[in-house]
C-alpha cells in the first residue's frame, strides 16, 4: 500500500526523488561530456575531411571568422599541410533554402578552386530539394571551378548550373550560400595582402 | 514585421499538428464536439504561452549560466506539470463548469507533447527571418507559443467539425473511429501543405 | 501471468500503437525510414524498462497525490540520460529524432504502463512489461517507416531499389496519417484472425 498523502511526507518524497534523479544525471553528465565533445569535434573534422585535399594540421583550432558588411560572420577552418595553407574549409550559409537555413561546407584551394562542397545542415523537401547532395548529379556541378572569378547561377538566371528539377528554389539557395563563400575567400585573400 | 511572419508560420505554414505532429493524442481524442475542441484550445494557449515564458527564463538566466544545461527536460517537464496543476485549480474555483466539461483532458495537457514540443523549440532552434537566421527572444517566444497555440486550436476545431460530419456518414466497417480520422487528418495535412512557401 | 506472456503481449494484443493508439507524435513524426522508426521505438524502450523497473521499485513509498509528478521526474530523469548516451555514441540518430527524443518524457505509453503496470507488479515483471511494449512499440514504428520509405523513396532501409523513387506524399506529413490509417485496419484485421 502506498503511504499516506500527508503534506509532509509528499513534499518530502517529491524533494528526494528529484534530488536524487539530479544527482544521478550530474554523474552521467560528467561522464558523458567527454564522448559528447569527441563526437562533436569528429562531426566537423569529418565535414571538413570531405571538402578539402589531405592535411595534417587540427582546422578546429585554428578557426577564425570572417564577417562580411552587415551579415553574419562566418567560420573558416583553415587545412594546413608542412605548416602551409593549403586550402580553406568555408562554412557558408543561406536562408534562402525552401524550408530555410541551409549550412554548408565549402572546400576551395589556396588559389581559389572550389575542391568539394557538402552539405551540414538542411531542411528541404525529400525526394526535391533534399538532393542538393546528389553527387554526382548536381553538388559535384561546383567542383574545379574557381570561386574566386564565378558568380554561380542556376540556368534559369542565366547562369551555368543545372537545377535539381522541380527544386529551383533550393538550387538557387545552394548558389548563394556558394557565392557568399566566394565573397569570403576574396575578403581573406585582400585582407592577406594588406 | 518578424512578429507577423512567426504567427503566420506557427499557425499555418509549420501548423504545430498537422506538419510538426505535436499535440496528436488530444488532437485525435477531443475532437469529438467543435465546442470541446474550443475549449481546450483555450486551455492549452494559456498553458502553452505562460509555460513558455517560465521555460525562456529557467533556461536563459538559470541553466545557462549554471551549465546545467543537461536539467532542461527534468526543469522544464516540472514547470508544465506544475502551471497545469495551478490552472487546474484556478479553473476548479472561477468556472466549475468549463472545468467539468475538459474532465480529464485537463491534466492531459501535461503530457501534450505540444507544450514541451514548443517550449524545447523555442530555446534550440534557430528561426528563419528573410535574410537573418537567430534565436527568439523573449517576446518572440511567447508570440510563437501563442501562434503555435492558435494553430493548435485551429487545427483541433477543424478537425471537430469534420469529425462531426463523419459520424453521420457511411463508414466502412473496419475504418470507423481511429482510422477514418487519421485519413482525414492526413487529408486535412495535404491541404496545409498548400501553404508551404508562404513565409 | 507467465513471464514471456508478459513480454508477448505487447507486441500484438496490447500493441501501443495499433491497439492502444498511445504515442502518436513521435510514431508520426519519426517513421519516414525504416530506420528512424527503428532507432526512435529502441530508445523508448530503453526509457520504457528503465523506468518501469524503478516505478515499480519506488511505488510503495510515493504517498498517492504526488504519484503522477513523482513518476514524471523519474520519467524524466531516464530520458535525459538517454539524451546524454545518444548524444555522445549515436549522434546522427540523436540529430535526425531531434525533439522527439526529450518528448519521449511526455510519450503516453511511458507514463500510462508506469501507472496501469509498474506502480502494481513486482520490479522484474514491470521491466519486462517495458520490453514487451517497447518491443511491440518498436515494431510499429519499424513497419510504418519501412512502407512509408519504400512507397514514397523506393527505398528499403536505406537501400534504393527503385530507380526513381516514390511517391513523394507518403514521405510527407499526408503519408504519415493516411498509412498509419490503413495499417491500423490491416494489424486490427491480423489480430482479430489470430485471437478468434
Amino acid at each position: 500500500m502506498a503511504k499516506k498523502s500527508t503534506f509532509g511526507n509528499m513534499v518530502l518524497v517529491l524533494t528526494l526523488i528529484c534530488l536524487v534523479s539530479s544527482a544521478i544525471l550530474g554523474v552521467v553528465y560528467g561522464l558523458t561530456k567527454g564522448p559528447i565533445e569527441a563526437a562533436e569535434t569528429a562531426k566537423i573534422n569529418a565535414s571538413i575531411q570531405e571538402v578539402v585535399p589531405a592535411f595534417d594540421n587540427q582546422p578546429s583550432k585554428e578557426i577564425f571568422k570572417v564577417q562580411l558588411n552587415g551579415e553574419d560572420s562566418i567560420t573558416v577552418y583553415p587545412a594546413k599541410k608542412d605548416g602551409q595553407i593549403i586550402a580553406y574549409a568555408i562554412q557558408s550559409k543561406t536562408t534562402k533554402g525552401y524550408s530555410g537555413l541551409i549550412t554548408l561546407m565549402v572546400g576551395v584551394t589556396a588559389d581559389g578552386i572550389i575542391y568539394n562542397t557538402a552539405v551540414v545542415q538542411h531542411a528541404e523537401t525529400p525526394g526535391l530539394g533534399a538532393r542538393i547532395t546528389d553527387r554526382p548529379g548536381f553538388a559535384d556541378q561546383f567542383d574545379k571551378t574557381n570561386i574566386a572569378k564565378s558568380v554561380y547561377k542556376v540556368t534559369k538566371d542565366g547562369g551555368q548550373i543545372d537545377a535539381i528539377s522541380a527544386s529551383t528554389i533550393s538550387s538557387r539557395a545552394y548558389c548563394d550560400a556558394v557565392n557568399t563563400a566566394g565573397k569570403i575567400f576574396k575578403k581573406i585573400k585582400e585582407n592577406q595582402e594588406k | 514585421m518578424e512578429y507577423f511572419l512567426i504567427i503566420i508560420s506557427a499557425i499555418f505554414v509549420n501548423n504545430i499538428v498537422l506538419t510538426q505532429f505535436l499535440g496528436i493524442c488530444p488532437f485525435l481524442g477531443v475532437s469529438g464536439k467543435v465546442n470541446t475542441a474550443i475549449g481546450m484550445a483555450g486551455a492549452v494557449t494559456f498553458v502553452m504561452a505562460i509555460a513558455t515564458l517560465v521555460t525562456y527564463i529557467l533556461q536563459w538566466y538559470v541553466l545557462v549560466p549554471l551549465h546545467i544545461e543537461f536539467m532542461q527536460t527534468l526543469m522544464f517537464i516540472l514547470v508544465i506539470a506544475g502551471l497545469v496543476q495551478m490552472v487546474e485549480i484556478i479553473l476548479k474555483k472561477v468556472s466549475p463548469s468549463l472545468y467539468q466539461a475538459l474532465g480529464i483532458f485537463l491534466p492531459l495537457i501535461t503530457t501534450n507533447c505540444a507544450v514541451l514540443g514548443v517550449a524545447i523549440m523555442v530555446v534550440t532552434k534557430e528561426f528563419t527571418f528573410g535574410e537573418t537566421s537567430q534565436m527568439l527572444n523573449m517576446g518572440q517566444s511567447v508570440v510563437y507559443a501563442v501562434s503555435s497555440a492558435i494553430g493548435f486550436g485551429l487545427a483541433l476545431v477543424l478537425f471537430a467539425g469534420i469529425r462531426e460530419q463523419l459520424d453521420l456518414s457511411d463508414v466502412p466497417h473496419d475504418f470507423k473511429g481511429v482510422p477514418i480520422a487519421l485519413v482525414t487528418a492526413g487529408i486535412l495535412a495535404m491541404a496545409f501543405m498548400g501553404f508551404s512557401g508562404m513565409v | 501471468m507467465g513471464k514471456l506472456k508478459i513480454i508477448t503481449k505487447g507486441l500484438i494484443q496490447e500493441n501501443p500503437t495499433f491497439v492502444l493508439v498511445l504515442g502518436m507524435c513521435p510514431t508520426l513524426g519519426t517513421t519516414t525510414s525504416a530506420i528512424n522508426g527503428m532507432g526512435m521505438g529502441l530508445a523508448t524502450m530503453f526509457v520504457l524498462i528503465l523506468s518501469n523497473f524503478a516505478i515499480s521499485l519506488l511505488a510503495k513509498s510515493i504517498p498517492d497525490k504526488v504519484r503522477i509528478p513523482a513518476f514524471i521526474v523519474v520519467i524524466a530523469a531516464f530520458v535525459t540520460v538517454l539524451q546524454l548516451l545518444m548524444q555522445a555514441y549515436v549522434p546522427e540518430l540523436y540529430k535526425t529524432l531531434g525533439i522527439f527524443i526529450p518528448l519521449i518524457v511526455v510519450n503516453c505509453i511511458v507514463l500510462g504502463r508506469a501507472e496501469s503496470f509498474a506502480s502494481k507488479n513486482p520490479p522484474l515483471d514491470s521491466a519486462l512489461d517495458g520490453l514487451g511494449i517497447g518491443l511491440g512499440f518498436t515494431l510499429s514504428l519499424t513497419v510504418l517507416g519501412l512502407v512509408r520509405e519504400i512507397l514514397g523513396a523506393g527505398t528499403f532501409f536505406g537501400m534504393q531499389f527503385l530507380p526513381n523513387g516514390g511517391i513523394l506524399a507518403f514521405i510527407l506529413a499526408p503519408g504519415a496519417f493516411i498509412v498509419l490509417g490503413y495499417l491500423m485496419v490491416l494489424f486490427n484485421k491480423l489480430k482479430s484472425k489470430m485471437y478468434k
